[in-house]
């Protein structure tokens, strides 16, 4: 079975066993010795690719926000459609998440709890969004519940608004992140097998008691790494909701839509303010992710 | 037989069996399956002849072409800078290897659109590197080379991630043995260590290429945008939505679609092949 823990997308890891023990300091004689030359000279590769492709235009998104002075950089981020734009990631962000996390419980309970038949084709399945061009995920509600939809001309008669409105955005995010939760917990929970939550069955705890008492502080570390990064691709999905949007300023535009609106509009500075917070988030993220490896022996 | 009685066991005793899978089923029906399933209902409207004509229209024939060989040579790039800056993570210790193996992660974690303009505002005629390459006649924002820079940054995780596992994981006797044989080191890397590292570095790089070919939000600052030249394929289709061209958005998905889950496809069956050679689950 290939089970994966999924860390955006790439398993990078043993699982969730227990940190493997060090290895021991190389011998002076080691077999596994470079001739200096060749050592020194693939990490300056490793400098050079790396400094060019990440560090370079990571540090340039702060370069450019501040290239206007300090001034503009607060305008940017006081302006009225910027506030509108982060509530509205910040709403979309924790529906998301905990639309996600109570399925990614739910659906990891069933899957790594028991054994069925269609397993396999069931995680797949729950990976397909994965490998589906953000495009396609936005344009897939457009042909659900746009004005020329399947349930178009109904919702209009109901006058709901999904698509390009905010129910239209909640729910292209959701199918982008759908699989990132649910993959941390599978395999955690397939590991932690079901011994403790039959101990406390066995001492009369109920279903849910056990549930909420054993299982989820088995997992809380896991679920907390899958909330992280779901979140963080969450508030950063672009592709998905800007098919679905409508890119109203100030009402459906996200952060992301924000600083494609202000870019296009020639205030570089501005949308690089925008963007300056956006990156921020990521550095975080990624701090906070590689505690949380270190806490469960991850990575 | 014990295993067949625990499993019997395990059954009557955790329960939320049947709630928990029917709310599983039926969320992800709801979410990722019908939504899915909408796009071939629609295409389905369409006749095979019309599907075709949208298809080799060549508009859209061009911007296929340049999604997927773009993410090919993007994948192919980071195939093989993948390999050396998992090599240097790995095998050797420098000031500064932590920060860089953290920040391998960035293009995972920072927004598309984020580095989208990044990349535009570094590469244009008046950014840190592209007033370096404009007065050598070189142009990168606003053409096909700028698509094949975003695709390479948002593709680099993925090789990096995939073998940096399977290569610390490497039993250190068997490089021994081979040095002991009297095998050079090059040798040893070509019949020792890549072999065993080898399905892990395609599915890295078939996991870049999955990525690439969808990718929109770090290509569409910086590509320009030029029907023809320098357009891509979830650009035209969000371009067929904005004339209300649903058909041809549509077959354009499909053919996306399909390319993605043949590519789903391929992945699983490395990664099955991997297992299979190392033992270890990818």
């Amino acid at each position: 079975m290939t089970l994966l823990p999924y860390s955006e997308y790439v398993p990078h890891d043993e699982g969730w066993i227990a940190m493997a023990p060090a290895r021991p300091k190389a011998r002076k004689l080691d077999v596994r010795a470079d001739p200096p030359a060749v050592k020194w000279a693939i990490i300056a590769l490793t400098f050079a690719f790396l400094g060019l492709f990440i560090v370079l235009p990571l540090i340039n998104v702060f370069a450019q926000a501040f290239s206007k002075g300090l001034e503009v950089y607060v305008a940017a981020l006081h302006d009225d459609d910027a506030l509108a734009a982060i509530k509205l990631t910040l709403l979309v962000a924790v529906v998301a998440v905990v639309a996600n996390g109570v399925f990614g419980l739910i659906a990891a309970w069933a899957i790594a709890k028991f054994d069925f038949r269609g397993k396999n084709v069931l995680i797949t399945l729950i990976d397909l969004p994965f490998s589906v061009s953000p495009v396609v995920a936005g344009l897939v509600f457009v042909l659900l519940f746009g004005l020329q939809g399947l349930f178009g001309s109904w919702l209009a008669a109901q006058d709901i608004k999904i698509i390009f409105a905010v129910p239209g955005i909640v729910l292209a995010t959701i199918f982008v992140t759908f699989p990132f939760i649910v993959r941390e917990l599978i395999p955690l929970m397939q590991e932690q097998g079901t011994e403790e939550e039959e101990a406390a069955l066995s001492l009369g705890a109920s279903g849910l008691t056990t549930f909420f008492r054993v299982t989820l502080p088995n997992v809380k570390w896991a679920l907390l790494y899958g909330v992280l990064i779901c979140n963080a691709r969450a508030m950063g999905e672009f592709g998905a909701v800007s098919v679905v949007s409508g890119h109203v300023r100030g009402v459906t535009n996200t952060m992301p839509l924000h600083i494609e609106a202000l870019y296009e509009g020639y205030q570089a500075a501005p949308a690089f303010a925008v963007a300056s917070l956006l990156a921020l988030l990521a550095l975080v993220t990624l701090v906070a992710k590689t505690a949380l490896e270190k806490r469960t022996g991850k990575g | 037989m014990s295993k067949a009685i625990a499993i019997r066991r395990t059954r009557r005793v955790i329960p939320g069996f049947g709630v928990t899978l029917g709310v599983t089923v039926l969320w992800l029906s709801l979410i990722v399956l019908i939504p899915l399933a909408a796009i071939f209902l629609k295409t389905a409207e369409l006749s095979i002849g019309q599907f075709f004509a949208i298809v080799t229209s060549r508009r859209v024939l061009h911007a296929l072409q340049l999604s997927f060989g773009l993410s090919f040579a993007a994948a192919a790039v980071n195939l093989v800078f993948g390999m050396l800056v998992v090599w240097a993570l790995v095998r050797y210790r420098f000031p500064g290897r932590r920060i860089l193996d953290a920040m391998v992660d960035i293009p995972f974690a920072l927004p598309t659109a984020v580095a989208g303009i990044a990349l535009t505002n570094l590469y244009a005629g008046s950014g840190w590197i592209g007033r370096h390459l404009e007065p050598l006649g070189i142009k990168v924002a606003f053409t096909p080379l700028g698509i094949f820079v975003a695709l390479v940054f948002i593709g680099l995780p993925f090789v990096v991630r995939t073998v940096q596992p399977v290569l610390e994981d490497l039993e250190k006797e068997l490089e021994e043995a081979a040095a002991s044989l009297g095998a050079s080191r090059w040798t040893i890397f070509c019949r020792v260590v890549l072999p065993s590292i080898f399905p892990a570095l395609l599915t890295g790089f078939a996991l870049a290429l999955a990525r690439a070919v969808g990718e929109y939000g770090s290509v569409i600052f910086i590509a320009g945008n030029l029907p023809n030249v320098s357009e891509i394929a979830p650009l035209l289709i969000v371009i067929r939505l904005q004339e209300f061209r649903y058909a041809d958005a549509t077959a354009i998905a499909v053919v996306m679609l399909v390319a993605a889950f043949l590519l789903l496809f391929v992945i699983n069956a490395l990664q099955r092949w991997s297992e299979a050679r190392t033992g270890r689950r990818l």
